[in-house]
């Protein structure tokens, strides 16, 4: 990026200043040994043209909208418009939850995103024994496109974009959606919208499989070819990189296990036999944003060039959009804490800057209370004029990747992309993201650790755990699912079972049976299934049946 | 006194599958001369209790952030009992809404640690009560 001559000349001045520095460190000693980013990258004190001296503009950043688009995937980014501000929402009924979708769209929210419970999440009916006690709890309970129906009524399809956290069972809950949609007069290719479909970290780091991963990915190719020909606005993947960084990895891990799993995707489709060019424009990536500024911002970019460089050099993908790493961040939940609660407003804030600066498609905001409970309404409306406050006021969606070119951003960028390469070498040695499920979790449980020992000795402070603590008050008005939720939904279940064609149910569960066990698309079947009013927990059964289940290892 | 190490199971109940802070309990527990058995993700409340026996320990430490701790909880203690092992101490940590935090105890469990607490509180807490609880079965022998 620089004339030799001027490289030359800053490295005189360069230790110079190294000189002065050391003295005055002598002199007065620094707050503390040594600076590291959360993935343990040594910072320096100051950042020079030195660092980025191999640094090729136009090969290793480029211009927005281009290969390798670490600049951002749009020429313009925000002043075209501003990320869709898309809050995570579900709990209770339908009925519930389609009034807080309601209420959020009323607040200038642009875009939809549905948490269901863990019995929907897992493929059980409510009235399963395991989801006693679960059912409505940490999202909406859907057993039937009954529920689905109610979830979206007056809310019409064709207008907003839905996200939709939903993994093992993704296909049947999107067939749902294609329903509900068709009975609105919204044709298939008219819908905008994600599913999450992401089952390696699922295995990895979140729980909610349901199948071992063979069938799972065979789930996931069939919703990719399906979509390619009949939904084709439809992100038809969320490869998360956001609950391996829950689940406590590092920044680069984060990069690289969520890429790792990405490249296992696209080889699935391609041995499936599908072209890459005809899947890949539709996959879609979902990170964390973290608490360490700079790092986050820096992992954004360096996770859109390292996809770039993998889809075009590895997959040899043709379309640009294929080389595009699209992606939805929401802050870290695992950096709120539940004392002095309303502290997480300002992490959250910080967090969500970082994901602006970093070039996200959409942003979820956390809400303060969220370490206490489910969020309230007021919570998630300061959580919602958190991100209006940074794209309406404070100037920083007004040109494109501000931070390019700063040398220490460039060098974390670098730094990163090289550390994720590194490890994402290692899991292609060990056979790829899905042999080496157990591999990654353990590097993420040692992260954890690691970062929980940081905080109880000091080393990492945070505010109201290990430093500045005093007494606060709790926040009012949590918010509590109401207890009869199962009771109702469990009536409603019921009720659906004794109206319903059950001959017909039956007819489209055999189908689905004899499918399965072929290699045939199963989606269409699945819209037949849900048509007919068959469960959600009847059909996974069914499935259950002839793919058999997923048992973890435990890694501890 | 004994100088065996206590034993310990870490137990996720529900559905939920975040176990990012019974694993780093777990490890913690390990580190500080405790002989630990993690269960994995969605285990019932029976399956939890049989495990409890079969393994002879001496505490048992359950997760959740799902929001079922209501049921799942209690369903352990009741089950212990039903055993004649109510010798066991259970404690429960993940997000519990402070108002739980009464019924649960009054259900038998004997502490509940929310988000923040530090390990090494936990290490203490299962220390004292397990020697409390040692001394009462000295003293009956």
């Amino acid at each position: 990026m620089f004339e030799k001559e001027k490289l030359e000349s800053i490295r005189v001045s360069a230790k110079e200043y190294r000189e002065r520095l050391e003295a005055q460190v002598k002199k007065r000693p620094e707050r503390q040994s040594g600076f590291v980013t959360d993935s343990g990258i040594e910072i320096k004190t100051l950042y020079t043209p030195e660092d980025i001296a191999d640094l090729d503009y136009e090969r290793d950043l480029g211009f927005p909208g281009s290969y390798p688009f670490t600049r951002g995937v749009q020429p313009n980014m925000y002043r075209g418009r501003l990320w869709t501000m898309r809050q995570y929402a579900g709990f209770g009924t339908a009925e519930e939850t389609n009034a807080r979708f309601r209420y959020l769209l009323e607040q200038g929210q642009t875009g939809l995103s549905v948490a269901f419970d863990l019995p929907t999440q897992i493929g059980y009916d409510s009235d399963h024994p395991l989801a006693r006690g679960e059912v409505g709890k940490v999202g909406v309970a859907i057993d039937s496109l009954e529920d689905m129906e109610t979830l979206f009524e007056g809310i019409p399809l064709d207008k907003v974009s839905t996200s939709m956290t939903i993994n093992s069972p993704a296909a049947i809950l999107l067939a749902m959606y294609i329903a509900v949609a068709e009975k609105q007069g919204v044709t298939p290719d008219k819908l905008n919208g994600t599913i999450q479909n992401d089952i390696l970290k699922e295995y990895i780091a979140r729980g909610t499989y349901i199948f071992p991963p063979g069938p799972s990915m065979r789930l996931i190719t069939d919703i990719f070819a399906y979509c390619s020909r009949h939904v084709p606005n439809w992100n038809t993947i969320s490869i998360s990189g956001y609950h391996i960084r829950e689940a406590g990895s590092t920044a680069v891990q984060e990069v690289a296990f969520t890429l790792a799993d990405g490249i296992a995707y696209v080889q699935a489709a391609i041995d499936a036999g599908l072209n890459v060019d005809d899947f890949a424009p539709r996959l879609s990536f979902f990170f964390n944003a973290h608490l360490n500024f700079f790092e986050e911002i820096a992992k954004f970019r360096a996770a859109r060039r390292l996809w770039a460089r993998i889809m075009k050099e590895r997959f040899g993908a043709k379309n640009p959009r294929s080389w595009m790493l699209r992606f939805h961040t929401q802050t870290a939940g695992c950096s709120l804490t539940a004392q002095q609660p309303m502290v997480n407003i300002m992490r959250t804030a910080f967090e969500a800057l970082s994901a602006v600066l970093g070039g996200t498609q959409s942003l979820h905001t956390n809400s303060y209370d969220e370490a206490l409970a489910l969020p309230s309404d007021e919570s998630v409306l300061i959580a919602l004029r958190t991100q209006q406050v940074i794209g309406y006021e404070i100037g920083v969606a007004d040109t494109v990747d501000p931070l390019g070119g700063s040398y220490y951003i460039e060098s974390l960028t670098n730094e990163i992309e090289e550390k994720a390469m590194a490890y994402i070498k290692k899991i292609d040695e060990l056979g790829g993201a899905p042999e080496a499920i157990e591999f990654m979790q353990k590097e993420i449980k040692d992260s954890a650790y690691r970062y929980q020992m940081d905080i109880e000795s000091g080393k990492k402070v945070v505010i109201g755990i290990n430093k500045f603590q005093m007494e606060y008050e709790k926040p009012k008005n949590l918010l509590k699912v109401d207890p009869a939720v199962a009771e109702r939904q469990t009536a409603k279940l019921r009720a659906l079972r004794e109206r319903r064609d059950n001959q017909k149910v039956k007819q489209v569960l055999v189908n689905l049976r004899e499918a399965a066990s072929t290699r045939e698309n199963l989606m269409p079947l699945f819209i037949d299934a849900v048509k007919a009013y068959a469960t959600l927990g009847e059909i996974c059964d069914t499935l259950r049946e002839v793919f058999g289940e997923y048992r973890q290892q435990i890694v501890f | 006194m004994s100088e065996r190490p206590i034993r310990v199971l870490v137990a996720k109940p529900g559905l939920d599958g975040h176990d990012r802070g019974a694993k780093v309990i777990a490890q913690a527990l390990r580190d500080a001369g405790m002989e630990v058995i993690y269960t994995g993700l969605r285990q019932t409340p029976e399956q939890i209790v049989e495990a409890a026996l079969q393994e002879d320990v001496q505490v048992v430490g359950l997760s959740i952030l799902s929001g079922a701790h209501m049921h799942l909880f209690p369903a352990v203690v009741e089950g212990l009992r039903a055993q004649g092992a109510d010798d066991i101490l259970v404690v429960g940590g993940g997000i519990i809404p402070d108002e739980d935090i009464p019924l649960l105890k009054e259900a038998g469990i004997a502490e509940i640690f929310g988000p923040g607490t530090p390990t090494t509180e936990i290490i203490r807490f299962i220390r004292e009560e397990v020697a409390k609880r040692t001394q009462k079965e000295e003293g009956r022998q």
